[in-house]
């Protein structure tokens, strides 16, 4: 880090200490987005914020919403002759009903890690006797890159790719959330670059509508801080409003382009989400157009009934109800080595951090929480 | 809370477990593989030492034996080849015991197949390696399979070397207050091995920085009890050979973040894929634990060598927290840094 | 839910693009980006360029800690 950059942090800092002494009562704020988490949990933000905070993982996380069913399929697809999953690296050791990925590969199934939805394109090009079902996850960052992926195999007449989609889009599970008259959340710290796409009016419902404030935040350490910031300033002063701190990448209305090729290829369903139950329009499905490059309609996968681990309940933790120390599973059963429910899975999700964290703490300085 | 690995639906499916890919990685499955199923049968005073190579006296001398196996993909890579690792590899483990390396025997697996062209080149490289480095490649084995029964080449190799050291290096010697030192910047390699790896449209000029320390480390020999330990951090990254040392040891270590010596370029990949530097494998670097008041001479030894010209001081040993290895963030916090689960998986969030 | 990065343009052939992050220099498409320029800055995710980056920061953080010390001050 350069002076500049140190002196911001320092600034920034102070600003977070002081306001958070001037809060009138203790506040629960919800950081929406995993990516949020991690980066939260790898500048060690929480350790800088007072008691009276409490910072809770929210459910934007597309590992810890996508329910057993979606993986359940995946692995089944992954099994088959002249079939390949081509997937992004974070789906690949969740576990599903009975297994996952990262285990039907070691049974022979063929899975490929993606960067980008255009390499299962390629892949697809390169292996004409293959099936490649692309494992379509994430919120309306993504979705686009997918979309537009649908779209060229469209245009190229590749009828051996294939997209499983379960696709969610952010602010209706936010009114959900917003809803739930059990969680008593006084602040959103709402996804950066899901609000590159979606801009910052989709979420103005909340403040309106829910009394619930929000700050569209960027991912710099800083980002964080500043958009800690500005909540507390707006409790501090009693507003209610969506703020948007990652100014340089965030318009009001969005990307367009972006907005029109999701539209283009994607109508909103009703969609489950783990800890959420159903939400409606809250999902992506593929437009009729494009139906054959609809892995559920062209190539449906034989799977019986998803079930629920025992036990598990992910559900709360991500939607913060819970905390993961909580479930009955956690630590002996389900540990990052051997997960059982979708939070354990990374050690940076909500379990997986406090797996590392729990019962210890760093002497002679101020606790190490996650 | 006691922590432990069980598998995941019940002590009753444990014979059903299968190895992952994962235990091959050096992070948390590799030391559960090593620590239940490996030691429990062979354990014995020096393997249970698991130092990067064994020592043995053998009176006069003290010899350092020592043995690896490569599967990397692809076999050539942008700074290096299989066999090139191959070789380095163990001249490096017996480097950081304070040996150096005499002889090196080698085990070839070839899948049938693999063009002559291609494992002419390998063996070029690896006499290039050892020739540079002084020692001789005395032994072999060559063993043919069946196309699909071996991705093209793996190599087997082991060395033997003298120990050279005044007094021996070993991770008992390293009390709080020493000071660690990494001879370069961290995750070169396993960044461009992912880049070559996953055919990425990148282009960059990332190297391995796979080599042979032994020249490197050769300098610090003499200075006998001031350096406690060494060992070259390949698979699992930095956060794995130090979460080793406070785990057999049972003190803490700090790492400090803006120490950290990581190239742009590998920071770029990290920062595209969700990587943490700290759990990226090296094949040329060593981290050296050594006392408080040796550090200005340790530095200025390595830095006189080009493969030490970025060394520096990263952290140290502490007395607390336990067996945890922790970092002080550029924001002045503190993160855990465990061992890695498995290898790096790209992210998308 | 996104992990995404800043990026240079340097270099655009068509609806692609070669992006400079950290001196890597990477493919990236730019077909969701339309009338990005050489010299653009964007942020990037999963081989795509998602949106331009502007160089508007508006309040800076020594105006928001500004105003915070009068909040301390009252």
């Amino acid at each position: 880090m350069n002076e500049p950059e140190k002196e911001k942090i320092k600034a920034l800092i102070f600003c977070v200490k002081s306001l958070c002494h001037r809060l009138p009562e203790p506040v629960n704020l919800m950081e929406v987005c995993g990516t949020h988490t991690v980066a939260i949990y790898r500048s060690g933000i929480k350790q800088i914020l007072c008691h009276k905070t409490r910072l809770i993982s929210g459910p934007g996380c597309p590992v810890c919403v996508t329910p057993n069913e979606l993986v359940d399929k995946a692995i089944w697809y992954a099994l088959q002759s002249h079939t390949i999953v081509a997937t992004f690296g974070d789906m690949f050791k969740v576990p599903g009903s009975y297994s996952s990925l990262a285990e039907a590969k070691t049974k022979g199934g063929k899975v490929q890690l993606t960067y980008s939805p255009l390499e299962a394109l390629e892949l697809a090009k390169r292996n004409p006797e293959e099936r490649v079902v692309f494992l379509g996850v994430g919120f309306e960052t993504t979705a686009p890159l997918v979309a537009s992926a649908i779209l060229k195999a469209k245009e190229h007449n590749l009828s051996n790719f294939m997209v499983l989609c379960g696709h969610k889009t952010i602010p209706q599970a936010l009114e959900k959330i917003a809803n739930n008259p059990f969680l008593n959340l006084q602040g959103l710290i709402l996804p950066g670059h899901v609000s590159c796409i979606i801009g910052k009016n989709p979420y103005e419902f909340l403040a309106q509508d829910c009394n619930l404030r929000g700050v569209i935040s960027g991912f710099e350490p800083g980002d964080i801080l500043e958009s800690i910031c500005l909540l507390y300033k707006q409790i501090v002063e009693g507003r209610c409003e969506i703020e948007v701190q990652y100014r340089r990448a965030v318009s009001p209305e969005g990307n367009q382009e972006a907005l029109a090729v999701l539209e283009r290829v994607f109508t909103s369903s009703d969609s489950e989400w783990r800890g959420l139950g159903i939400i409606a329009n809250s999902g992506l499905s593929i437009r009729e157009e494009f139906s054959n490059w609809d892995a559920d309609l062209v190539y449906p996968a034989q799977i019986g009934k998803p079930i629920q681990h025992k036990g598990c309940i992910c559900g709360a933790v991500i939607t913060g109800l819970k905390e993961p120390e909580e479930c009955s599973l956690f630590g002996d059963t389900c540990n990052p080595e051997h997960p059982v429910g979708p939070c354990m899975v990374s050690s940076e999700g909500t379990c997986g951090t406090h797996f590392l964290y729990q019962a210890r703490e760093i002497e002679n300085e101020s606790p190490v929480h996650p | 809370m006691k922590v432990q690995s069980t598998p995941r639906w019940g002590a009753e499916l444990k014979e059903k477990e299968v190895i992952k890919l994962a235990h091959g990685s050096g992070g948390k499955l590799t030391r559960e593989l090593i620590d239940k199923l490996i030691r429990p049968k062979f354990g014995n005073r020096i393997l249970d030492r698991l130092e990067d190579a064994a020592v043995i006296f053998f009176p006069p001398h003290l010899l350092a034996f020592s043995t690896d196996s490569y599967v990397v993909r692809p076999i050539f890579f942008p700074g290096g080849d299989i066999g090139k690792l191959a070789v380095t590899g163990t001249i490096n483990d017996l480097a950081v015991v304070g040996a150096q390396p005499l002889v090196i025997s080698c085990g070839f697996i070839l899948e049938e197949g693999l063009p002559l062209a291609t494992l002419n080149r390998i063996i070029d490289s690896m006499q290039k390696v050892a020739c540079e480095t002084g020692c001789e490649i005395v032994a072999g084995d060559t063993k043919v399979v069946e196309k699909g029964a071996a991705d093209q080449i793996f190599i087997n190799t082991t060395g033997l070397g003298l120990i050279r050291t005044k007094s021996s290096l070993s991770i008992e010697r390293i009390k709080p207050g020493d000071q660690i030192i990494v001879t370069g910047t961290i995750g070169d390699h396993a960044a461009a091995v992912f880049v070559a790896r996953q055919n990425l449209p990148v282009k960059t000029s990332l190297i391995s920085d796979c080599a042979s320390l032994y020249r490197l480390l050769e300098s610090l020999w003499n200075l006998g009890e001031k350096i406690r330990f060494m060992r070259d951090p390949t698979r699992g990254g930095i956060a794995a050979t130090l979460n080793e040392i406070a785990n057999r040891r049972n003190f803490g270590i700090e790492i400090v973040e803006e120490t950290l010596p990581i190239q742009p370029e590998v920071k770029g990949i990290c920062e595209l894929m969700g990587f943490d530097p700290l759990h990226l494998a090296n094949e040329g670097k060593a981290i050296i634990v050594a006392s408080p008041e040796s550090v200005e001479i340790v530095l200025s030894l390595l830095k006189q060598h080009p493969l030490g010209k970025n060394s520096s001081v990263i952290g140290r040993i502490v007395e607390n927290p336990l067996g945890l290895v922790y970092m002080k963030t550029n924001l002045g916090t503190k993160r855990i840094i465990d061992l890695p689960v498995g290898d790096p998986l790209p992210r998308i969030c | 839910m996104c992990l995404g990065v800043p990026a240079k343009v340097k270099k655009i052939e068509g609806e692609w693009g070669w992006l400079d992050v950290n001196q890597l220099l990477l493919k990236i498409n730019l077909s969701l980006v339309p009338g990005v320029k050489i010299g653009d800055y964007v942020i990037i995710h999963a081989g795509f360029a998602i949106q331009k980056l502007s160089a508007e920061e508006g309040e800076s953080t020594l105006e928001l800690f500004k105003q915070i010390l009068e909040i301390d001050e009252k």
